[in-house]
């Protein structure tokens, strides 16, 4: 196994031991759950409530471990000063990092896969059709949880714990609304604010490509040209940040 | 051969303000330590022990100067398949049990599972872990944790090891244990280069002793060397029959004269009086019995160097504040 392996099996298996992440896999579980009783309460459309819920659980717990353990991805070496003896060893710092990001994705692909499958099970217990558009949007979901997990790992590399968690917040609430926003300012005279919505939009990553929740609960399944194409962008948006993160991790002191 | 080379070695922290000057934590430091050999690098809090340490594995990017370690740039990633490092206060991944522990750092210096499964039984043993083989990391106890440090340092077998206070946190015990761990590693023909501010652990294994003081280097050498050449603190001279009483030679010679009887004991401030002593003995037909050279311990030169190092501080400030 390579440096980027060995670092890989001790991120997941660090995850693995850290009781907080099963305890939000558990309260994933309760919330499809509930999302039962609410489809009860509702008038009509008991099978989109389910689905709706089951896949908002899932993305909001993925989003949220991504973001607050990809923040302490390198942070947490750093301040417990685990990274000496790591860095002491031959390794070169991309490596390092790499070896991080790899790990919480392989511990983000199995609470999913725990989630989804919970979710599954849930939705067969109800006796609602299990339709091709549900993997499509937890696809696209996992893609954007890499794409967050690698702002919060960016962010992580130069600046505290508390800046990256508003950073990244900050950039996933953003990359939400930029396609909205433009849409917004299409029409409007002001040459400023237009520029300002453009760069933004250009910047930032387009969350919103990744999120197709809302017809996958209705069973509406997307294009495979569509499914390529997000996947790809958010692949890349991710790569392009694992560079910059290697780039600045290169140059720093511990 | 040089396993360490370090020249004219500078780091400044920028202060963060602007017109501030930069902290200055090392200023121009060059050493050479030997292949083979056990070096102590000595200094206060805060001396720029840890600082040294760190650009020597590439932690810390050096602002100026030049460090080589086994022939290779500081920092150069395939140098440190032969290099073995314990931090201060080290701090580990505490989920792992101390079996993961050195299978995980094995694997990173390259090692097979089979070698690194083989090392880390010996050095579990080594380090005196055996029962702990299997607990975690998180309920090891301080000098534990420091042992089970030692034991990752030395996982692939190096040919340097770097040790960042070794001894602190271990009982008497402990630290004899790692004092013969050190001697062992030089008899196999390792360098060992440790910084420490524990004297009597460095007067008791360490072949040379470098001194830092406020980011500078001010003494490198032998102990003995560094000892004998700085300062021979006092002589005792015990004599018998000599009527010191009175005697204005003997009282501007000593700095202390002790009767007790007939013998006397008189404490001279230098060698140099000796001999004039001994003729004035001699003179009065008194009978020498011993001539004792108080030579300066480590510890001497260790607090004379840092008043020397604080009064210069100080003559700086007062300078700087006078212009």
């Amino acid at each position: 196994m390579g440096a980027i392996g060995v670092i890989a099996v001790n991120a997941f298996r660090e995850s693995l031991r850290d009781k907080i992440l099963y305890n939000l896999v558990l309260f994933a579980g309760l919330l499809i759950g509930l999302s039962v009783l609410l489809a009860d309460l509702s008038i009509t459309e008991h099978h989109k409530v389910i689905a709706d819920m089951g896949l908002a659980a899932i993305n909001l717990i993925g989003v949220i471990i991504a973001m607050f353990v990809g923040i302490s991805l390198v942070n947490k070496e750093i301040e417990r000063r685990t990274i000496y003896t790591i860095m002491a060893r031959p390794i070169s710092r991309s490596f390092f990092i790499m070896g991080k990001y790899f790990g919480l994705a392989l511990t983000l692909l199995v609470n999913m896969s725990v989630m989804l499958a919970v979710f599954l099970l849930t939705l067969w217990l109800y006796h609602i059709p299990i339709e091709q558009s549900l993997f499509q949007a937890v696809q696209l979901m996992f893609v954007e949880i890499l794409v967050v997990t690698a702002i919060a790992l960016f962010f992580s590399t130069f600046t505290s714990s508390t800046l990256s968690a508003i950073f990244t917040l900050g950039l996933y609430v953003i990359g939400h609304l930029t396609a909205d926003l433009r849409a917004m300012v299409a029409n409007s005279e002001g040459m400023i604010g237009k520029v300002v919505v453009d760069l933004l939009y250009y910047l930032c990553p387009n969350l919103e490509m990744l999120n197709i929740k809302g017809q996958a609960a209705v069973g509406v399944a997307a294009a495979p040209e569509y499914m390529l194409l997000a996947s790809l962008y958010g692949l890349l948006y991710a790569g392009v940040l694992l560079t910059g993160a290697c780039l600045v991790f290169q140059r720093r002191d511990f | 051969m040089d396993d360490i080379v370090t020249e004219d070695l500078s780091k400044s922290y920028p202060s963060g303000w602007p017109g501030r000057p930069p902290f200055v934590a090392l200023d121009g430091l060059s050493l050479t330590v030997r292949r083979g050999e056990i070096f102590g690098f000595l200094g206060p809090n805060g001396a720029g022990k840890t600082t040294t340490l760190k650009i020597l594995l590439g932690l810390v990017r050096a602002t100026s100067g030049r460090a080589l370690l086994l022939g290779q740039p500081a920092g150069d990633v395939a140098t440190r398949r032969r290099i073995g490092f314990l931090p201060e206060s080290p701090y580990f991944y505490d989920y792992l049990t101390a079996e993961e522990f050195l299978g995980f750092y094995g694997q990173l210096a390259g090692l097979s599972r089979a070698v690194t499964t083989e090392r880390a039984n010996n050095l579990i043993q080594l380090v005196g872990l055996g029962e702990a083989r299997t607990r975690q990391l998180r309920k090891f106890s301080k000098g534990m944790l420091q042992r089970i440090g030692l034991a990752q340092a030395l996982i692939h077998d190096p040919e340097l090891v770097i040790l960042d206070e070794p001894m602190t946190g271990l009982d008497p015990v402990g630290r004899k244990q790692v004092r013969d761990l050190i001697l062992s590693l030089r008899d196999q023909g390792k360098t060992v280069f440790f910084s420490t501010h524990i004297l009597h652990d460095v007067e008791m294994i360490c072949d040379r002793i470098g001194i830092v003081m406020k980011g500078r280097l001010v003494a490198n050498g032998r102990i003995d060397e560094l000892v004998r050449q700085n300062h021979i603190r006092s002589v005792e001279i015990v004599c018998q029959h000599v009527k010191t009483e009175g005697n204005a030679l003997i009282h501007s010679l000593a700095t202390r004269v002790l009767q007790q009887g007939q013998q006397c004991l008189i404490v001279l401030p230098s060698p140099d009086a000796v001999d004039a002593l001994v003729a004035e003995i001699r003179r009065q037909g008194g009978r020498l019995l011993s001539v004792t050279p108080h030579k300066a311990s480590l510890e001497d030169l260790f607090f004379h160097e840092a008043a020397q190092a604080v009064s210069h501080v100080s003559a700086h400030m007062t300078g700087g504040r006078a212009s």
